[in-house]
């Protein structure tokens, strides 16, 4: 059963270092009058200390769905199925709602693409600091506070006279740090960032991700960045996983992914990437994603392929190591 | 001849009351001239807040300036008789960002198309309108079956744009406004709408203005790029030179940001100074963020530079390239229509923090 194993993720992390976080075979449905929607079909893989990895895809892939899944933020009608979650050696799946609230932001964070949108208008930067310290039963004197916030706004690179403004008072891009700020105040393992940057420009996105990458790296932790970009990912992350109708379709190395796209779809869309070197044509991927709905057993890709084999119609390729720490799904291989 | 549309030393206002203290500026005496033929195609690049949404709604007419005068056809949109405007919104389409917020969710999809296909009397009868609407959708690769009648809420994101690209093309308009036509959508997607909309500038004779925020695709799509900053252009000029060999600081930290699609290599160092939530003061809108303000040249903090003009075909509003001519900000469209030079010059500015 090749779907339930799991991969160990290459690269750079070190070999040795300890995992943090081991997802297998994760399943998410959202139930609908037509029947369950497989968002999330079959996802394992780990994370160790320090790796960053980058979930990429179009929507609809299931990439973001994986992330709320990490959170425990499915709402119904979207169910995790079945799966496991382990942090830090705990299935998060099994914890009741009330120990998994003191999980979140303590042991795995989350910002999000909206998350500059869910601050608090009416409260100054340095209280919705605190909210999030306090309601983890941190006990703090002000004076203790104002150290630590001081240190967390150096951190993200905001002046600290930003502690006392409001959010309509902040750029778009001040306004992510914060949150980034409020993401890292607990020093959690592993932090999930659901295309944080999409709403940014080039400049503020770029500055973003270096922010996350420093904070990261002086935390120690694991972080998963989630995002369409290929462009972006090769700059900002270690592996990369490439999702595709709710399944992870390849899985390596960010330079082995670029030097060497196994998967056609991975191909497509490193191909359909503009190019700041010359003028070409963009190549689109024809057709559209398919219905997560009553799936047939094939391989989800073959009707957009352009190398699609008649197996690939008849039978769903599981994932499997190709190269040394590169994985892919794809009967071609 | 006239230009089909003229943005003549154009500022736009927001706010600030009766004695305009506290106005912000989102457009400071920009000129920009479009011709209908040949059909061109012109990036408008800038962060938010650099005027360019302004820019765009200011040569549609869905704005009017509060200095200067925007021309169609010669004549002051403000003062077009009823028949000057009908032809006004004909000839000049939009396409915006977000194709969902411009269809209204009772109707079928069919109505944006149907409207201006009676409207402007494109076809003679409802069944050879129909004809015309079918004729757009299957250039824009949507299977006219699969599209009429249904609600907005039922196609993809995709199928919503490419809804507004075959009505933009139903319209047969000499100028197309795109405004962030791509950046709601995914990479794939991204890459058809482009080349669709390259497809109707070359085949179509339309011309198009490309507002972004994306050097890549402007660099794909356009043969000349405006980066505005704060209102005002800081660098025009040919794209490839631009892009190339970006002479402005700020096009110069723009196009060091853009993440390359190669691991090997690595965003370069920025140059930069913090953003700042203080206001800028007098002289240059970059200054405060400026690597090279205060070292260049004192005006830097004091007259806002002029354009100063390198080569052929390009205007740098810097002060690092002060030895070079000046040009009024008027004659941005004549710069921009010259030949361009073709040997490769070096400004001798370029930075590590350009791309290649």
């Amino acid at each position: 059963m090749n779907s339930a194993q799991t991969i160990d993720l290459p690269e750079a992390a070190p070999l040795l270092a300890p995992v943090v976080l081991q997802i297998q075979d994760l399943r998410v449905h959202f139930e609908t009058a037509g029947g369950p929607v497989k968002a999330v079909d079959g996802v394992s893989f780990q994370l160790r200390e320090r790796q960053k990895l980058g979930l990429v895809g179009e929507s609809g892939s299931g990439k973001s769905t994986v992330a709320l899944a990490l959170m425990r933020l499915i709402r119904p009608p979207g169910r995790i199925v079945s799966g496991r979650i382990d942090l830090e050696g705990n299935n998060l799946l099994d914890l009741t709602e009330e120990r998994m609230r003191r999980v979140r932001l303590a042991r795995i964070s989350l910002v999000t693409q909206g998350a500059m949108n869910s601050l608090n208008p009416v409260l100054r930067v340095r209280d919705q600091v605190r909210d999030g310290l306090k309601d983890h039963d941190e006990r703090f004197s002000v004076q203790e506070f104002k150290v630590r916030l001081d240190h967390l706004l150096d951190r993200v690179g905001l002046s600290r006279r930003v502690a006392s403004m409001f959010p309509h008072e902040l750029s778009g891009g001040m306004k992510q740090r914060v949150c980034i700020a409020i993401a890292i105040s607990l020093r959690p393992k592993v932090i999930i960032a659901d295309e944080p940057t999409s709403a940014l420009d080039v400049l503020f996105q770029r500055q973003i991700m270096e922010t996350l990458r420093s904070v990261q790296d002086e935390l120690g932790a694991a972080s998963i960045l989630i995002g369409h970009d290929m462009g972006l990912m090769a700059q900002a992350v270690d592996t990369v996983g490439v999702m595709y109708a709710g399944k992870l379709v390849e899985v390596g190395a960010v330079r082995d992914v670029f030097a060497e796209p196994l998967h056609p779809y991975t191909q497509a869309l490193i191909g359909s990437l503009p190019s700041l070197e010359r003028k070409a044509q963009m190549l689109p991927i024809a057709g559209s994603p398919p219905s997560l709905l009553n799936r047939p057993a094939a391989a989800p890709f073959a009707p957009r392929c352009p190398v699609a084999l008649a197996r690939c119609a008849l039978e769903d390729p599981p994932l499997r190591e190709i190269r040394p720490n590169h994985w892919v799904a794809c009967h071609l291989y | 001849m006239s230009s089909l549309i003229e943005a003549r030393e154009v500022t736009k206002r927001f706010g600030g009351g009766l004695l305009q203290a506290n106005a912000s500026v989102a457009l400071d005496g920009f000129s920009l001239a479009i011709e209908a033929s040949p059909a061109s195609i012109t990036a408008v690049v800038g962060e938010s807040g650099s005027g360019k949404t302004t820019l765009g709604r200011l040569l549609l007419g869905l704005t009017a300036p509060s200095e200067g005068q925007v021309l169609y056809r010669g004549k002051d949109t403000r003062a077009l008789s009823t028949r000057e405007r009908r032809q006004f919104h004909r000839d000049v389409q939009a396409i915006f960002q977000d194709p969902y917020e411009v269809f209204n969710p009772f109707y079928k999809v069919d109505h944006v198309l149907e409207v201006p296909a009676i409207k402007f009397g494109l076809a003679p009868s409802r069944k050879a309108a129909r004809k015309l609407i079918e004729q757009a959708l299957s250039e824009v690769g949507l299977r006219p079956e699969e599209t009429l009648g249904r609600h907005p809420h039922q196609l993809s994101g995709g199928q919503r744009q490419r809804i507004m690209v075959a009505r933009a093309l139903l319209m047969r308009p000499k100028l197309i406004v795109a405004d962030e036509p791509v950046s709601m959508v995914d990479a794939s997607l991204r890459a058809t709408i482009l080349e669709m909309l390259r497809r109707l500038n070359q085949e179509y004779g339309i011309s198009l203005v490309y507002i972004t925020h994306d050097l890549t695709t402007a660099y794909q799509i356009s043969q000349n790029v405006i980066v505005l900053y704060r209102g005002s252009v800081a660098e025009a000029g040919d794209v490839e030179k631009v892009v190339k060999e970006p002479a402005h600081p700020y096009t110069q930290l723009l196009i060091g940001s853009i993440p390359l699609p190669d691991p090997d290599r690595p965003w370069q160092p920025l140059m930069t100074r913090a953003e700042s939530a203080e206001p800028h003061g007098a002289g240059c809108k970059f200054a405060p963020r400026c690597p090279f303000a205060d070292v260049t040249d004192p005006r830097c903090r004091q007259v806002e530079p002029p354009f100063f003009k390198p080569e052929p075909r390009r205007v740098v509003s810097c002060y690092r390239l002060r030895s070079s001519p000046t040009v009024p900000h008027q004659d941005l469209t004549k710069v921009l229509s010259e030949p361009g030079d073709l040997t490769d010059s070096t400004l001798g500015l370029n930075p590590s923090a350009a791309a290649g």
